[in-house]
């Protein structure tokens, strides 16, 4: 029997990193939304939203190839 | 020669259904905390899952060449054995949706495979090593990696979240929220209609219908892809209600960061070569992100349920594709017989489920959602539908959470 420990990090790290990542780019964008404050804010929410989107993106790329 | 188009006619029939109940069995991993956090109204959820099921069937043009991905052995395969498989994995399907039991289908299948395989070729024909590193710890794997990174996730919501608006916040990660569970239903029409098509193919192959190692027709890929977008859009109600309200309570954050860790998890690990479960990794994040509220709690006896079902899977299946497989080797009259049992066996689940109905309306969120969500009231709400707990787990449980 062959366990792949390498590949097994792998998903756990990539896995760990990504959502916390993802999900705190996201929150992070929101929150400024929310918060209706400055120009700046603002646009930075936007950038955080985009960089969330291009994720997405990359995901559908990774389900069809 | 008749003999085998009526068998393998039954076999592609009965692979239409496993495909089915995999749908419906399935809807919950991309709905559930959708469905339960307001991002979605049920209708509209399960609807928007079965049409991303259905073009997800259409997207891979990787061919599922296994099936069981190396467990048993393929070559030599009957048809009657296929048959047999599948027999075992509908039947499961169906007691674990009738108990609410959120349980792999693919470990449903292989356990099916498995249990023929034995049965018609001996335990030679069963590779235990990759059972082990294809199913044993990716099922140990799958709830710890989601879960952690949903916990974790869910924690820094709440942490840059401490002074916005929650009224405001809640809508943006509803609609985050959505996104995550549409790639995850994309995910899941993409592997689990082309693992029905590998099966069809392969009994099309052992047939002598189609020449071996040759793609799915059209007409297998349309309709395998139609059968899990209607089973989806059917909508398994009570395993939704189990995983969006019976396993956790869930707020807009929580369900945001468990659809999203799911969503990586399951993709991260198909294209890392460490293969986990939808359902399994679906569950985890659902409880981490339960575990990531300041005050929020994991109702354990419904975990301990759901493992317990997890641990089942393989061999319950096996042994009834076993018993199939040797009712079926006997000749038609015996697969005539199996088919018969498995029509009367899924007319009686289906009765026995009709006796208390499960509905979209019953998972529906609440239009406004209390700011204390009242734990006693969903658990027995629960007990109604999944039987219970023994009544002292469910006191303890209670006087924990009180």
């Amino acid at each position: 029997m062959n366990i792949d420990w390498a590949s097994v990090g792998a998903v756990f790290g990539v896995s760990l990193l990504a959502t916390v990542g993802l999900v705190g780019l996201f929150a992070l964008g929101t929150v400024g939304l929310a918060k209706q404050g400055s120009a700046l804010v603002s646009s930075a929410s936007y950038a955080c939203f985009a960089l969330c989107a291009a994720a997405v993106g990359y995901g559908i790329y990774l389900i069809v190839a | 020669m008749e003999h085998v188009t009526l068998l393998l006619a039954v076999v592609i029939a009965t692979a239409l259904v496993f495909d089915f109940t995999n749908g419906f069995h399935d809807t919950a991993n991309a709905m559930a905390t959708t469905i339960s956090t307001g991002a979605l109204n049920p209708k509209i959820a399960v609807a928007m899952s079965a049409a991303l099921n259905l073009v997800g069937a259409f997207l891979s043009v990787e061919v599922a060449k296994t099936i069981s991905g190396g467990i048993i052995d393929e070559h030599g395969i009957d048809t009657q054995v296929i048959f047999a498989a599948l027999v075992g994995a509908i039947l499961w399907n169906l007691a674990t949706w009738l108990l609410g039991l959120p349980s792999s289908s693919s470990h449903a299948l292989f356990g099916g495979l498995i249990g023929a395989a034995v049965m018609s070729a001996g335990v030679s024909a069963v590779n235990g090593g990759t059972l082990v590193t294809k199913v044993l710890l990716p099922a140990v794997a799958a709830p710890l990696v989601a879960g952690l990174a949903a916990l974790i996730a869910a924690r820094i919501t709440f942490r840059l979240g401490k002074h916005a608006d929650d009224e405001a916040t809640a809508k943006g990660y509803r609609a985050g929220q959505i996104a995550s569970a549409a790639l995850v239903s994309l995910a899941h029409g993409t592997n689990d209609a082309q693992k029905t098509m590998g099966v069809i193919t392969l009994a099309l192959v052992t047939g002598g219908v189609v020449a071996p190692g040759s793609n799915p027709p059209v007409w297998v890929i349309v309709c395998s892809g139609l059968a899990i977008a209607l089973g989806t859009y059917i909508g398994g109600w009570r395993i939704i209600k189990t995983m969006g309200t019976g396993l956790t309570d869930l707020r807009p954050q929580q369900g945001f960061a468990a659809q999203t860790s799911a969503a990586i998890s399951i993709l991260a690990s198909s294209h890392l070569g460490f293969s986990l479960s939808t359902t399994q990794v679906c569950s985890g994040a659902v409880m981490g992100a339960g575990l990531g509220r300041k005050g929020g709690s994991v109702r354990w006896s419904t975990a301990t349920r759901m493992a317990v079902a997890w641990c089942l899977t393989l061999p319950a299946a096996a042994l009834v594709s076993a018993g199939a497989e040797f009712v079926a080797g006997r000749g038609t009259w015996g697969v005539v017989a199996v088919g018969v049992v498995l029509v009367a066996a899924s007319g009686a689940i289906w009765l026995a489920a009709r006796r208390e109905p499960v509905t979209a309306q019953s998972v529906a969120a609440p239009a406004t959602r209390p700011a204390a969500l009242t734990g006693q009231e969903q658990a027995g709400d629960l007990a109604a539908t999944i039987p219970g707990p023994p009544p002292a787990a469910a006191t303890a449980q209670r006087s924990a959470a009180a």
